[in-house]
């Protein structure tokens, strides 16, 4: 395996080198459900330097949806008149009663769809029907929803209409950067699709306001090896800075398409995230002139109380301030065929992840997941 | 949920598109991305395409994309790694 013209084993031996120059422990948070979905898999975690960290970020939609929207999701799933159309991701998140999945084994009309252009396609073949679009996702996924309403909006469909708790993802790092209880984190690895739309540019303001090193990364083994010792000896050197190691698809500026698209549709306000609360223009939301695609709106919908499941910390867990491992549920009564909490369903989460390739699998298995790269060690 | 995968520009009819994944033919959107033309890659995200790729760095992500099979073919832990390697673009393809 190849990146450019360094293996990656040689990308390891200097990471392990650059760590051992820092002489402290460090953490980097992988902001990306992908990104820890992709570093678990090729047991990355068994490879890291003693003193160097993986921490998960609030970059997992699923992860982050309020308790509140899935609830919300499951009401309207269940109502007669309504199809309502989802990412597969979102099927088996547990609201307070049960979960789309669940409501669907009880007659409810929910499809799984691949595109939000499906749900429209829906909407057009069954006029009869109020089909209704979950709208979940960061900027990566933003734009294909905007696209849906645009296209609904063509079509003249009164039948369509969107249920959106999108998200932005500075907000969300800002946040984290500006708790009182703020997790150890010395530098970023950006989710890569995210960056696509925004730019790299957009991280300038966690680079300078906050002193912390961002680097843009690719989610192979090879590419999150890079992006590692790229920020490893950033800190090294005692340097801070953006650099964009995936630039074959992230622009500076992004994609002024999907931009402009967000903009004419959405407007930016204030968010509920899963364990992180209210964060302030996290959110986007439709603008007045689009409030007929609005299901909250068309259906009536009441705001739900927003409670978490007893015992799950998830919250803590996407803030970087705990391990899936310190859930007394974890593993327990928590597993992903009976998940509790949205990180031991999403195949992103972290919980899942943990469950599905952590230490105690590996120990389990008789294998050390990361052999080959292993042997290289010092 | 935000993998995107790249894949070639077989065709379009205006923003209607068909990509080339892994020798499967797929309709894909391209109002993202209007001045795609047959034979660019893409990064393909949710049927959007989200993104023109460099030519040259999309084949090396997909060389990449090899060289993890093989190696985890080759390795002792070789099944699941392969599969793995396999299912982070098949993923990508559905969502
Ligand atoms: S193990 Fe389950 S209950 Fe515990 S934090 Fe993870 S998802 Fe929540």
């Amino acid at each position: 395996m190849n990146i450019g013209a360094r293996p990656s084993e040689e990308l390891l031996r200097a990471l392990h080198a650059s760590a051992a120059d820092i002489g402290r422990s460090i953490a980097f948070m992988e902001v990306c459900g992908t990104h820890t979905t992709s570093a678990f898999r090729c047991g990355l975690h068994s490879v890291m330097p003693k003193n160097v960290r993986l921490i998960s970020g609030p970059g997992c939609p699923v992860c982050v949806t309020a308790q509140a929207d899935i609830d919300e999701l499951i009401d309207l799933g269940s109502r007669r008149e309504i199809t309502l159309c989802t990412y597969g991701d979102m099927l088996r998140v547990p609201g307070k009663h049960g979960s789309l999945e669940k409501a669907r084994g009880d007659g409810a009309n929910i499809e799984v769809v691949y595109s939000s252009l499906d749900a429209v396609r829906m909407a057009q073949t069954h006029p009869d029907r109020q089909v209704v679009f979950a709208a979940v996702g960061f900027e990566t996924t933003a734009p294909a929803t905007a696209a849906a309403i645009c296209a609904a909006q063509e079509l003249g469909l009164d039948n369509f209409t969107v249920l959106a708790s999108h998200k932005l993802i500075l907000p969300a790092m800002r946040a984290l950067l500006s708790a009182a209880d703020r997790p150890m984190i010395d530098g970023f690895l950006c989710p890569g699709h995210v960056s696509v739309i925004i730019g790299s540019d957009a991280y300038r303001c966690i680079v300078e306001e906050f002193n912390t090193p961002c680097v843009i990364g690719g989610f192979e083994p090879g590419l999150l090896l890079s992006s590692l010792l790229c920020l490893t000896e950033m800190i090294a050197a005692g340097r801070v800075a953006l650099v964009n190691q995936y630039p074959q698809a992230v622009r500076p500026t992004g994609n002024a398409h999907a931009q402009a698209l967000l903009q004419k549709v959405f407007e930016t306000g204030n968010a509920h995230w899963r364990g992180l609360g209210l964060i302030p223009q996290s959110g986007l939301f439709l603008r007045q002139g689009y409030a007929r695609f609005n299901a909250a709106q068309r259906f009536s919908l009441k705001p739900v109380e927003d409670r978490e499941p007893a015992g799950c910390i998830c919250g803590r867990i996407i803030s970087g301030l705990a391990l899936p491992p310190e859930c007394k549920l974890f593993g327990r009564a928590c597993t992903p065929v009976q998940p509790i909490g949205p990180c031991m369903v999403s195949s992103e989460g972290t919980c899942a992840a943990w469950f599905k390739y952590g230490p105690h699998r590996a120990e389990s298995h008789g294998v050390a997941p990361a052999q080959q790269l292993q042997e290289v060690l010092p | 949920m935000c993998l995107a995968v790249p894949a070639k520009l077989i065709t379009h009819n205006g923003l209607e598109g068909v990509v080339d994944l892994h020798g499967n033919r797929l309709p894909v959107n391209i109002m993202l991305t209007p001045d795609a033309q047959p034979g660019d890659w893409l990064l393909i995200h949710a049927g959007f395409a989200i993104e023109k790729l460099d030519p040259k760095q999309a084949g090396e992500t997909w060389a990449l994309l090899r060289d993890v099979a093989q190696a985890a073919a080759n390795s002792p832990a070789g099944s699941e790694a392969d599969a793995s390697a396999h299912s982070s673009t098949g993923k990508g393809d559905r969502r």
